[in-house]
């Protein structure tokens, strides 16, 4: 472990650490009394840190591949417990049982603050979720998903001022607008992948928000709509307390309508032939799939469950205007899909909690946040490169086949 | 069974094609052969619409097709296997077989297409559960044509199966395409740089040199003529 080789690696980086933080760190110049302070043991700080944070990460790299080796080999390795929860029947029953209930409870055991962001992180899982299709399944990277959450909460919240539709009414109506959009996304890119794909998606995003915020007589601009009518549920009237465990519940129920589309979406025909497409597109259509269908519903279905989350979203927070669906969003919600795990359902959930639920409870560090969640990308990448939960994929076992490979 | 008649073809500007013209006839098992960038993919690309010809005519069962989108020339029963074998590298290879027949639905069909070419490939049936990007070269160009037969061509084709194998893996994989090609009467259609071996495998051939057919005749007088021993054949 403590050879010298490794401790002049640490060295030299935490020698590099001071001399790149050393103009923000130490000098300081104090602008009343015009002269330089030199604060030297701030620089000490950051040599120790440095050394030994990079010393650990070093290990914890050197112990990942040590893992790595010991697969290679053959040998047996641990299969770590989130695994085994979701993949293990004998654990995974009695887990969703106490999610479930956990879910179900959680308005009457908490508080309406907790109440209240844990709707906020099922909305995030919803969409997630929808883009866990676009970006998980059919590997088209979307830049610009924030506009179609943008389509679903304006397009509530447009219906509503003008036309005074309610919110059972729009939710689908949200869902087919932001559809529409997303096959009008679709369209012009459907040439371009990867890199390409993502700056015009990211584009396409932009337009939006830039739209709303510009067209007044459209969107009311940068003032945003107010006093947008939360949902209603069969005319009877509740107060803010009861409204807010009614929105709650609504989308847990959502939330398991979007898991149980995604799962049957996933082994469908479809599903297999985003999977397809992903990989390797030549092929693809060497098979017979319509590449421009199967690209076009991938978006389409993807930016549906942003249009719900988008109309769910503007009657929770009953105000909408554009800020709320800057570039930022999208990078959140692809966050989410990327650390949670691409094509993984429960994978996706996880992420949007931790993004989610972190910074709200985390509030004290809120102007690090930027910081710890470039440092959780970075550590995540490197340690565990498919997500918080992986996807795992399905193995499909045929009795009908087994005799007869023997026998050849 | 297919036909082309003067088929140009382009990338962008460039000419790949200038005026293909040939005919397969059903049973038969045609070869394509020339040198590196002599536009033989570009011919099975042009056939199977994922590049469309610009000019020029192709039927199939004289149907034409030269303005067909790709997926539906496939549910016509063509198939083609890319060059470089193209398999879904995350996909299993049951998976990948399930692909094959993406546009069938025929359940009992499909399984007993499977045990076809399970008993083609014993090898595929051992490593059903293994993603398609673990297998070995050999494997996966066996999976490659076992995934197009799965969607039941009457027209195979193939680009250059031996690309990158061991010549015993080739002369494997060879015999597997005579077989399929006499038990289920699939029309093949084998482009392929190996001319000495997709001569000895094939009825007929074409000779092909900057986007244009050179020569054509049965296999065996190609094997015999000298500009071709000397060009393809290195003897």
């Amino acid at each position: 472990m403590f050879n010298v080789k490794e401790l002049k690696k640490s060295i030299l980086v935490s020698l590099w650490f001071m001399f790149l933080t050393f103009p923000i760190m130490v000098i300081k110049v104090n602008t009343i009394y015009g002269k330089v302070e030199w604060r030297w043991y701030r620089m000490a700080l950051v040599g120790v840190g440095s050394f030994f944070l990079s010393f650990v990460w070093r290990a914890l790299l050197r112990r990942k591949e040590m893992g790595l080796k010991k697969a290679e080999e053959g040998q047996e390795v641990k299969v770590p417990l989130t695994r085994k929860l979701i993949s293990d029947k004998r654990f995974n029953r009695p887990a969703l049982v106490v999610v479930c209930l956990f879910a179900l409870l959680f308005p009457l055991v908490f508080s309406l603050y907790q109440v209240n962001i844990m709707t906020t992180a099922l909305i995030y899982v919803v969409v997630g979720l929808g883009l866990n299709i676009v970006v998980g399944l059919a590997g088209l990277l979307d830049l610009g998903y924030v506009a179609f959450y943008a389509v679903g909460a304006y397009s509530y919240a447009l219906l509503n001022y003008h036309f005074g539709l309610g919110f059972w009414t729009v939710l689908p109506i949200g869902a087919g607008l932001a559809m529409l959009f997303g096959i009008l996304l679709g369209f012009p890119v459907l040439r371009l992948r990867g890199d390409y794909l993502a700056i015009v998606t990211l584009g396409f995003g932009e337009i939006i928000r830039i739209i709303l915020e510009n067209w007044n007589e459209f969107s009311f601009g940068p003032s945003g709509i107010a006093n947008i009518p939360r949902p209603g549920f069969f005319g009877i009237q509740m107060n803010l307390h009861q409204v807010h465990i009614y929105i709650y519940y609504l989308m847990i129920g959502m939330t398991v309508f979007t898991i149980f589309v995604v799962r049957r979406l996933q082994d469908s025909r479809i599903g297999r032939a985003w999977m397809a497409l992903r990989e390797d597109e030549v092929a693809c259509q060497a098979m017979g799939i319509d590449k421009t269908k199967t690209k076009l519903s991938a978006f389409a279905l993807g930016a549906t469950w942003a249009g719900m989350g988008g109309v769910v979203f503007a009657a929770k927070t009953t105000f909408i205007n554009p800020a709320s669906f800057t570039i930022w969003e999208s990078i959140i919600i692809l966050c989410i899909v990327v650390l949670g795990g691409m094509g993984s359902i429960v994978g996706v959930i996880c992420g949007a909690l931790v993004l989610i639920l972190l910074p709200e409870y985390l509030r004290a560090f809120s102007e690090y946040r930027m910081l710890m969640f470039g440092a959780a990308l970075i550590i995540m990448m490197v340690f565990r490169p498919g997500g918080i939960i992986s996807d795992v994929r399905k193995v499909y076992h045929f009795e009908g086949l087994k005799e007869e490979s023997k026998d050849l | 069974m297919l036909e082309m008649k003067n088929v140009q073809t382009f990338y962008g500007n460039i000419q790949a094609l200038k005026g293909i013209s040939l005919r397969i006839a059903e049973g038969e098992i045609v070869t394509l052969i020339g040198a590196n960038g002599a536009g033989k993919t570009t011919t099975l690309m042009s056939v199977c619409g994922i590049v469309p010809p610009r000019a020029g005519e192709i039927f199939f069962e004289g149907r034409p097709i030269h303005h067909m989108a790709a997926n539906k020339i496939v549910s016509l029963g063509i198939c083609q296997v890319p060059e470089g074998r193209r398999i879904f590298p995350y996909l299993t290879v049951l998976e990948n077989l399930d692909m094959g027949a993406f546009l069938r639905n025929d359940k009992a069909e499909i399984k007993r297409d499977l045990d076809y070419v399970f008993s083609l490939f014993p090898i595929l049936a051992e490593r059903r559960n293994q993603a398609g990007g673990t297998l070995s070269g050999g494997e996966q160009q066996m999976l490659a044509i076992s995934r197009a037969l799965m969607a039941r061509p009457r027209l195979l084709l193939l680009d250059e199966p031996s690309l990158g194998l061991a010549p015993l893996v080739v002369k494997q994989i060879f015999e597997i395409i005579r077989k399929v090609n006499s038990e289920q009467k699939t029309t093949i259609f084998l482009v392929e740089q190996n001319a000495n071996l997709a001569l000895k495998v094939a009825h007929r051939g074409y000779v092909m040199e900057n986007g244009q057919i050179t020569m054509t005749d049965t296999a065996a007088s190609l094997m015999a003529n000298e500009q071709v021993r000397k060009a393809y054949l290195g003897i």
